[in-house]
């Protein structure tokens, strides 16, 4: 359970109009952008149910986008991202779809480039988001906690090799979500750290027979 | 210090215990829990109170709407009206009804806000401390600690209801903040930490059931508006506190008795826009107008 903060009710400083349809999604295109970490040739955004209906009044969209673009809460790029430089760095789009099955405010990102992603979350309340599908795979990423991600061959031994690397820098694991689309094909991890990860251990991790894709994506600075 | 404060009961006897202030409870059990200075809790307090001051000084001038149209130049008419007719009661009363309409107004603008404790209530606790600071002329050292007075309050309060109006209806937001707003005016009128708890339970307690029923889901209908209320609300709470009337029910039963009014509230009633205002003649002719013009299917 997450610890409460005194700045959890008087903060946080961000762009209105609202915690879960601005901030939310401002979290969740940082989120997305971290997660994918290269130059996309083209995203598109696809928003469901509330985020569908009330997202363009509340600049949903332009909190995404300007998420993706490495913008922070608080930024003041966010009111007017459609007219500046960076948001030519990419195409993007926008969808519109509803789905009673996703979460009242819920995004794909579909992102196109020299390898295609596609990253799900929701926007949960207060500004708090999860990442909740990376491709096929579940995912479980708040941004709360410094988060590695893996995908691998999914085969005995793996979790104690990476978790022993992460245990020589004596970081303790807050939690760990394992997913996979089928016994010995491709497997996921989402490991929660107390501590940050130094680059050579990510670099340690990368190296492992049969990781195909690593990522290590830091908390949201509050 | 390692406090347990999730309740106004805890919290008081702790200011009794230790002989302390609520906010000197509050930031040394922030410290505490997030292995903080109490100069850095104290510095990052103030920068909130900074980012508030700022949206007081752009809101009141702009005259520039929301992205639906509907909302924006609120703090503007009244300031201008007070300008040329003083208000019935008097100064603190026109900044506060305009301190709150503008800073709330920056937020429909897309312009930067402290969500305190939301988005959709960020004009209350502002327009109150702000305002009594220039009245009083407090120091930073006095803002802060009324700042942190109000946090400790909505920090009691979410204890045991989220501040959301799709948890708990409006009362949970405007409400919480109305009731932070009201400590934090004891606490600059040197009132008793007891007295500033009072108030929060006043000002809860007249606000009890309030909905959270926005015209086309967005922060604007009736949010503007309901900001200047309930910042004079606050000042009706901490007036009252101050002369030590007291409420005959406790404060952690009324944040009780809000948590189970939120449980009975319709879901209609709770941030969907699927009653109340929302669902008005008025208020639907303005939904669809407003997806018209932004192209929404």
């Amino acid at each position: 359970m997450k610890q409460r903060s005194l700045f959890d009710i008087i903060s946080p400083v961000m762009t209105g109009p609202s915690s879960s349809h601005t901030a939310g999604a401002v979290r969740l295109g940082l989120m997305a952008k971290n997660i994918y970490n290269s130059l996309p040739e083209k995203v598109t955004f696809r928003l469901y149910n509330s985020f569908a209906q009330t997202g363009k009044g509340h600049g949903t969209d332009k909190g995404l986008l300007a998420g993706f673009l490495g913008c922070s809460v608080d930024s003041e790029k966010i009111k007017n991202i459609f007219d500046l430089n960076e948001a030519k760095k990419f195409q993007y789009a926008y969808e519109y779809e509803q789905d009673p099955d996703r979460h009242p405010n819920a995004v794909d990102f579909i992102i196109e480039g020299d390898m295609n992603m596609t990253i799900s979350g929701n926007s949960v309340g207060a500004g708090n988001i999860e990442i909740v599908k990376i491709d096929d795979f579940a995912a479980k990423i708040s941004g709360e906690f410094n988060t590695l991600i893996l995908f691998y061959k999914d085969k005995p031994g793996m979790i104690s090799k990476v978790s022993s690397l992460i245990q020589k820098e004596n970081i303790n694991i807050a939690s760990l979500d394992c997913d996979r689309n089928a016994r010995g094909q491709t497997a996921s991890m989402c490991i929660c750290l107390d501590g940050k990860l130094p680059c050579n251990i990510v670099y340690d991790i990368e190296k492992i027979e049969d990781v195909y894709f690593v990522r290590n994506v830091d908390k949201f600075e509050v | 210090m390692e406090y347990s404060i999730n309740t106004f009961e805890k919290l008081l006897n702790t200011c009794k215990e230790t002989n302390k202030k609520i906010y000197e409870i509050m930031q040394e059990k922030e410290a505490y829990d997030f292995e903080e200075s109490i100069i850095e809790v104290r510095e990052k307090t103030y920068k909130i109170i900074e980012v508030m001051k700022d949206a007081i000084k752009k809101g009141i001038i702009s005259k520039e709407k929301s992205i639906s149209g509907l909302c924006g130049d609120d703090a503007n008419k009244l300031s201008e009206r007070f300008r040329h007719k003083k208000a019935l009661f008097g100064s603190t009363f026109e900044k506060i009804t305009c301190y709150a309409l503008a800073t709330i107004e920056e937020n429909l603008r897309m312009n930067k806000i402290a969500a305190c404790p939301t988005a959709g209530s960020c004009g209350i606790v502002p327009a109150v401390l702000i305002a009594l600071s220039e009245e009083y002329d407090l120091s930073k050292e006095d803002e802060i600690n009324a700042l942190i007075t109000a946090g400790a309050i909505g920090y009691v309060i979410s204890s045991k209801v989220a501040p959301a109006g799709a948890v708990a209806g409006c009362q949970a937001e405007c409400g919480v903040a109305s009731a932070m707003g009201s400590a934090l005016a004891v606490e600059i009128m040197g009132g008793t930490d007891t007295q500033a708890v009072n108030a929060a339970a006043l000002a809860l307690k007249n606000i009890l059931g309030l909905t959270c029923d926005p015209v086309s889901g967005l922060v604007e209908i009736p949010c503007v508006k309901r900001n200047a209320f309930l910042a004079i609300h606050a000042v009706t709470a901490a007036e009252i506190s101050l002369s030590g009337i007291e409420t005959k029910i406790p404060p952690d039963e009324i944040v009780d008795a809000m948590l189970q009014t939120g449980q009975l509230m319709s879901p209609l009633l709770k941030e969907t826009s699927q009653g109340g205002l929302a669902t008005t003649k008025s208020g639907k002719l303005i939904n669809e107008n407003m997806r018209k013009k932004l192209l929404i299917k």
